[in-house]
């Protein structure tokens, strides 16, 4: 009689569970980044020799790659180490992509399973079904010694998203409305299931949008159902054996929120919160000095052509620098073979390898003191992409390619008609 | 017996600890990069015990344990909070350091002295003469605190 939060934690503990029960799961898949370098010094002081399980582990660097400090590289050296001294089977290094793409695009991402990652987005993994959630490393170098976590079961909230989006209306804009309305904790320690036509009818990437920015508010894990669309996606990864765990129809959930995606219109996050969400009318014409096209957000196969929808035979305004950064070495290549990479180069943009650099303030375009940016990744905190005094808008990436050609925030709807 | 230091709701991870710190692995000096950047003046004035209270959502945003690490390392004795982003509670209990949810912060003020005995469950505002019930920890979360953290939970043969 569960909720799909409910029914993946009876099957990882083995037993029936309820809401606000303590369980202990077995993990199926344990992911972290650069942080590994963290993990493995809390490992080492737990003092076990080897890790429970060295196929289950999976370590993707792309926080801060390739090296852009002696820290970072010896960080990156000490993990590499710990790779080969424990036979760590799943391991890509700095030419693969951002971890919850990579995750995604090698098979990891399945439905039915644990999935825990030394990342708050790791949520993503719920867009294909999975019980995915962010944890720090210390309780990392629990994982890898034991193999085991205990959880809390989370009450599970729905949201119901029903009707056609309109152009120009994108997975992003649905996520920020939604976070708008229930604030940046509207969902802390909840199960958040997505159910409704408009999700059904949006492509993966997309789902992957939905399930990322629930982190935004909140959420424990963030499930999209899987379907049709996730068995293809898995069967063309060749991933390893999943079960489509689904809720019951009996399912109790603490809260039910409806939607009507004709309604939504282009959403800006507006510094210095998530939750701070405007239609784009509203802060239309505010200037801007950086935008950025990326991340595991938004840096997919089907961002990036939008964005290039916009921008083809057009010139990012003088004084604005437009950086894109492909969320995956597949995505990259991808748009370089339908020429998407020459659309943003012709308009002025500079492209950087993937990875998270810009989002988190790492390098790869930080922001100077009085700066704006419009950027169509997950954060906007204070401080969060360079100067404590510069500021971040967060929208779609056919706003983004808009605002970075007018110089200032723009509607992206008047270059799709 | 600790200083309060006050804060608002939804104190994110980026303004805790700037990402652009995160490779640093030395303590004390991850520990100057506490609110480094949007309030420098923190990491120099805070006393070994101070206490942090504040208002819904503490801690939202990454998973970095760094967040909670850094004001382990300056000093901070406990957070108290109306609520915690649940990363940030659990990397807290995982690496030691008290985090308690308490829905009357509003009451306690900038520079009150408290004192926290989380073995009686009681915290005791010194300066306005108030008590306050500590709602008690689920076992699993109690027996981590009693150790000391997750680290030492683990090394005493324990498991999860």
């Amino acid at each position: 009689m569960g909720t799909l939060a409910e029914n993946i934690l009876a099957e990882a503990s083995g037993k029936s569970v309820s809401p606000g029960e303590i369980v202990y799961a077995g993990v199926d898949t344990a992911m972290s980044h650069e942080n590994a370098a963290l993990v493995i010094r809390w490992f080492r002081e737990i003092g076990r020799e080897r890790v429970w399980d060295n196929e289950k582990i999976v370590i993707i660097f792309d926080h801060r790659v390739p090296a852009e400090s002696i820290k970072t590289a010896e960080g990156q050296k000490k993990i590499r180490n710990f790779v080969k001294e424990q036979g760590i089977k799943h391991f890509y290094d700095i030419n693969t992509g951002i971890c919850h793409q990579v995750l995604a695009e090698k098979g990891f991402s399945r439905p039915g399973i644990v999935l825990v990652g030394t990342d708050s987005h790791t949520t993503t993994a719920g867009a294909f079904g999975a019980f995915a959630t962010g944890i720090g490393a210390t309780e990392m170098a629990g994982v890898w010694a034991t193999g085991r976590i205990w959880f809390k079961v989370p009450e599970t909230i729905k949201i119901n998203v029903e009707g056609e989006l309109s152009k120009g209306v994108y997975a992003k804009d649905v996520i920020l409305h939604i976070i708008g309305h229930l604030r940046a904790d509207g969902a802390n320690y909840m199960a958040v299931e997505f159910d409704g036509d408009t999700i059904k009818n949006m492509s993966i990437a997309s789902r992957m949008v939905l399930s990322n920015l629930s982190m935004e508010m909140g959420a424990k894990v963030a499930f999209v159902y899987p379907d049709e669309k996730t068995k293809k996606w898995l069967e063309e990864r060749k991933a390893k054996p999943y079960r489509f765990i689904l809720p019951d129809k009996e399912a109790r959930y603490v809260d039910e929120y409806n939607f009507d995606a004709s309604e939504i219109t282009p959403k800006v996050a507006c510094p210095h919160t998530v939750d701070n969400v405007k239609s784009i009318e509203e802060v239309e014409g505010t200037e801007i000095n950086q935008a950025f096209i990326g991340s595991c957000t938004n840096g997919r196969l089907e961002d990036l052509r939008e964005a290039a929808k916009i921008l083809k035979g057009r010139k990012v305004k003088e004084g604005v620098r437009l950086i894109i950064g492909p969320a995956s070495w597949e995505v990259y290549r991808d748009a370089m073979r339908e020429g998407l990479l020459d659309i943003f180069i012709e308009a002025g943009g500079v492209i950087i390898n993937p990875g998270c650099g810009p989002c988190l303030g790492a390098h790869q375009g930080i922001l100077a003191s009085g700066e704006v940016a419009i950027s169509t990744t997950n954060r906007n905190f204070q401080g969060r992409m360079g100067s404590p005094e510069s500021f971040v808008y967060l929208a779609s990436p056919a706003a983004v390619a808009a605002s970075a050609i007018e110089g200032k925030i723009a509607d992206p709807r008047k270059y799709l008609r | 017996m600790g200083k309060v230091w006050k804060f608002g709701d939804d104190v994110n991870t980026d303004v805790i600890y700037p990402g652009y710190a995160l490779k640093v692995t030395n303590p004390d000096e991850m520990a100057k990069y506490a609110f480094a950047e949007v309030y420098p003046e923190f990491s120099k004035e805070v006393k070994e015990g101070d206490i942090i209270v504040a208002g819904k959502n503490f801690g939202c945003g990454s998973s970095r344990e760094q967040a909670a690490l850094c004001l382990k390392y300056v000093g901070i004795s406990c957070v108290i909070a109306k609520s915690f982003a649940r990363i940030f509670y659990r990397n807290a209990i995982n690496i030691g350091l008290p985090v308690i949810e308490l829905k009357e912060t509003d009451e306690i003020n900038e520079g009150d002295e408290l004192e926290v005995d989380l073995n009686e469950g009681i915290l005791r505002n010194v300066t306005q003469g108030k008590e306050y019930k500590i709602k008690p920890y689920p076992e699993i979360i109690r027996r981590i605190i009693d150790a000391g953290g997750l680290i030492n939970y683990l090394k005493e043969g324990k498991n999860v």
